[in-house]
């Protein structure tokens, strides 16, 4: 184990270090600068800017201050948003896509599990075709469709739910709805799949000539078994609902992370694109770890011996 | 497994990055703006005290530092935060306001600001002319951390320039506090609009606490101001609230109790919220309303939709050193090969006005606005085939059988697109010529611009301040913004005798002469519409306006009973 979660975390760190010199990579080849607009800044303010902020140096050299700066935990300073420190506006912003986020990762979860279980359960019959029509449909619609659809007709036409903001209960529902659609209906395929297959798998039959109750054969074995896939769907998922988050944020009007990220990349605020980059890769990757470590937790079949996994 | 695993997340997100890079469009609102209107008559609807008006802002203001502004987002909330000198109306006149009066010296060279005895801070500190000569030092200040980038609006000061590049000391700047309520100031040249200038957000003062904290502007609770409003929550990247200021000497015509600045950079989501009662205003300058949106909403909203001109200009640029734009009649044929009107009534929608001069309405000339007193007619007339006479006059004095391939380039935008295409269509149709059209990435573009690595080039300007001198001085050799590459003596000796006199009947004709030469003679751009400000205003919301910098002004505005 221990062996296990050293070369992961070996791996992780090398992975990091790939994604800080690739962004910075990309930063320096794409054209323009913070400071550039319509309005040229006189050439010796330019100068003085650039000085100020390092610009200037030949590029590897930047290269080099730029990671010590990181491995002294220190992003720097918004360079656009004036006196804002990095791991400031991400740590503030980022509460609110983590609020989304959590609240669409749950009910993704509930609602495709339920959906899905239903439709197994009720396998060829008429909630079958309607929750997996349900899924088709939300695989098909892309979320900013969805989101726009259901912030016109709910929002502005029926005037139900206020159209922008996170700052109540009522406005996460358009929101979490909009970024959950794809993963409730993914979600629901895995569960009815692999539900289907457990419910014909031998122990159940043998379960079921024991006698034991419907309720807690699903309970205790079914769930158990087919929720596997979706338990693996989880890191993906993770990934799905903050980068889907770019898009719904900008939609509803959300001050989180995906929203910030689109602005800074715009305007070429460096020490921002870096360390929000940094930050969804290394969420990304901490999301993919606990779902192997979760693995073991639901199947004990699975080992996680150094090597061999997966 | 694990290294694959990894490896493809990195790819992933490398992907992704690259699409957000490659997708990202320009959504910074560079052009300011200008202009001035009332929105509502005022005078009979009943004021009623109190109540929390709501607007956008589009983003995050860049900074609150009054030194390191230099867009109309924070130029807006500045407004709102703080009193210059003095402060435009409605009709773009300086007011009084931090300054009770102003003498100016006979040359225009030495202006002596009186302050009012009765300006305080949020805090309750009186307002002194020493926290102006401070915040004007400080832009200049060459140390200053970082370098404020509007530094060169201060160069009207005596020895300002200087002393920003690090060759005089603070000393020799022209202006100084001679007493508490005194301030004097020295100009290095003559500058009849500097009173209007001194409400422009680099001019304005701040507060002394700003000395010993360097990051004052970047929280709600180091923010001390001296107008209308003060702060009082500043959540980045999503609201700024902001409350009555009740140390503000002009505090009882101040109306609101509250104000909230949204951030939602949707145009389609600030639609919405504003058709759901969550705004009171929507659209521009700092906001946007969907283009393809506008006819509808004109129609189904005609009391609350408005569209103003203000000073600001959208033209091509051509390259006046690139082939075959070096020719002066072949651009005079592309000029007047277009139908501008149809442009503005069938393409753009937002009731643009034809601009046939570079000068837009808005800026003041000597007694009335500059474009009242010469017209832009005279300038530029679309004539199809003259335009087909010069085009065939200028290829043969270029020794052209066939024109040279000629490439349009544009910012990413559709609307931008839009105009290229229709414009593209019409050279084909009417002169022949095939232009193809080129869409870059904003910083891609600026670069191409300014490096004069084009043919034909979309472009915008928009007033800094209310004077011709704004969209004339560009123009002249080697000018920072000059990407047209235009050069004139005669013309650079006309902005420069301007820019030496107090004389206004001198400066606006050397203006209108200048004008002449750059477009008339030369046409050494394009000029396609003035801009227009659509925006949409609740009725019971009544005068908020824009100035001609494009800063929204709701501090005397008001809800109707």
């Amino acid at each position: 184990m221990a062996r296990y979660l050293f070369s992961k975390f070996f791996y992780m760190l090398v992975s990091i270090f790939v994604l800080a010199t690739v962004t910075f990579l990309l930063m320096k080849a794409i054209p323009g600068d913070p400071f550039m607009s319509e309005k040229a800044v006189p050439p010796e303010v330019q100068a003085k800017l650039m000085a100020q902020y390092g610009l200037d140096k030949p590029v590897m050299e930047q290269y080099g201050i730029y990671l010590n700066n990181i491995i002294h935990g220190n992003f720097g300073v918004s360079m656009k948003m004036q006196n804002q420190e990095v791991s400031k506006v991400v740590a503030e912003s980022f509460k609110y896509s983590l609020r989304l986020g959590l609240v669409s990762i749950v009910v993704s979860v509930i609602i495709g599990v339920g959906l899905g279980m239903i439709a197994a359960l009720k396998h060829r019959k008429l909630m079958d075709n309607v929750a997996m029509v349900l899924a088709v449909i939300g695989i098909s619609v892309p979320s900013f469709v969805l989101a726009s659809f259901m912030q016109y007709l709910l929002g502005v036409k029926w005037m139900v739910l206020p159209v922008a903001g996170l700052d109540g209960p009522l406005t996460y529902i358009m929101p979490v709805l909009a970024m959950s659609a794809l993963s409730i209906a993914f979600i629901a395929r895995l569960t009815r799949s692999s539900m289907l297959e457990v419910l014909s798998a031998d122990y159940i039959k043998t379960a079921r000539a024991k006698g034991l109750k419907n309720i807690s054969i699903l309970f205790k074995h079914v769930i158990r078994n087919g929720i596997i896939p979706v338990v693996t769907y989880l890191g993906p998922l993770t990934a799905n609902v903050l980068t889907g988050s770019i898009v719904i944020e900008q939609i509803f009007g959300i001050s989180g992370l995906g929203k910030i990220f689109v602005y800074v990349i715009t305007n070429r605020d460096y020490p921002m694109i870096m360390g929000i980059t940094l930050f969804y890769g290394i969420i990304l990757m901490v999301a993919r770890f606990l779902t192997d470590l979760s693995y073991g937790l639901i199947d004990p079949r699975i080992k996680l011996n150094a090597g061999k996994e997966g | 497994m694990t290294k694959r695993k990894s490896l493809l997340l990195i790819l992933s997100l490398i992907v992704v990055l690259g699409t957000v890079l490659a997708g990202c469009g320009n959504s910074s609102k560079n052009e300011s703006s200008t202009g001035t209107e009332q929105t509502g008559s005022g005078a009979e609807t009943a004021v009623k005290k109190g109540g929390t008006f709501k607007m956008n802002l589009h983003a995050e203001p860049p900074t609150l530092d009054p030194a390191l502004a230099q867009d109309n987002i924070s130029g807006t909330v500045l407004n709102a935060l703080y009193a210059g000198l003095a402060d435009l109306d409605a009709d773009g006149k300086p007011q009084p306001a931090a300054a009770e009066s102003w003498d100016v010296s006979e040359d225009g060279k030495k202006i002596t600001f009186h302050l009012r005895k009765d300006g305080k801070w949020s805090n309750g500190d009186p307002v002194t002319a020493h926290d102006f000569e401070y915040a004007w030092k400080h832009v200049l200040d060459p140390k200053a951390q970082p370098a404020a980038p509007y530094a060169y609006q201060l160069f009207y000061l005596k020895n300002a320039e200087n002393y920003n590049a690090g060759k005089g000391d603070a000393a020799s700047v022209g202006v100084k506090a001679t007493d508490d309520y005194t301030l004097e100031v020295e100009l290095a040249n003559p500058t009849p609009y500097f009173i209007s200038l001194t409400s422009f957000y680099t001019f304005l003062p701040v507060h002394k606490s700003a000395q010993t904290n360097p990051k004052w502007a970047a929280d709600a609770n180091t923010i001390i101001s001296n107008g209308a409003f003060k702060m009082t929550a500043w959540q980045h990247n999503g609201s700024i609230e902001l409350a009555k200021n009740e140390n503000y000497f002009a505090q009882d015509k101040v109306n609101f109790d509250k104000v909230n600045l949204a951030m939602i950079d949707s145009s389609a989501t600030e639609l919405s919220m504003y058709q759901t009662n969550q705004l009171d205003y929507s659209g521009g300058p700092t906001g946007e309303i969907p283009s393809d949106q506008i006819p509808t909403l004109q129609k189904s909203m005609p009391d609350e939709f408005k569209i103003q001109p203000y000073a600001s200009i959208y033209y091509y640029v051509f390259n006046n050193k690139a082939e075959p734009f070096d020719n002066a009649k072949i651009r005079k044929a592309f000029a007047m090969s277009i139908d501008r009107k149809q442009i503005v009534e069938k393409v753009t929608l937002g009731g643009q006005v034809p601009a046939y001069g570079f000068v837009t309405p808005g800026v003041m000339g000597e007694n009335k606005q500059f474009r009242e007193e010469h017209s832009d007619t005279e300038l530029l007339s679309e004539n199809v085939d003259e335009a087909k006479k010069l085009l065939a006059e200028g290829m043969a004095e270029k020794g052209y059988t066939k024109l040279p391939t000629i490439t349009l380039i544009h910012n990413q935008g559709d609307g931008h697109k839009k105009v290229a295409q229709a414009i593209t269509d019409m050279w084909k149709q009417n002169l022949g010529v095939d232009v193809k059209i080129e869409s870059q990435e904003w910083g891609v573009f600026l670069k191409n611009r300014t490096n004069g690595n084009y043919q034909i080039a979309r472009s915008g300007w928009g007033a800094d301040y209310s004077d011709p001198m704004t969209f004339l001085d560009m123009w002249v050799t080697k000018a920072g913004n000059n990407d047209s590459f235009f050069s004139n003596a005669e013309y650079d000796k006309l902005i420069n005798e301007a820019k030496a006199t107090n004389d206004q009947k001198v400066r606006m004709d050397n203006f209108a002469k200048a004008e002449k030469i750059l477009m008339g003679d030369n046409q050494a751009v394009l000029p396609i519409y003035y801009y227009t400000n659509v925006r949409l205003v609740k009725q019971n919301v009544k005068d908020v306006y824009i100035d001609f910098s494009g800063n929204v002004h709701f501090n005397n505005a008001y809800f109707t009973k």
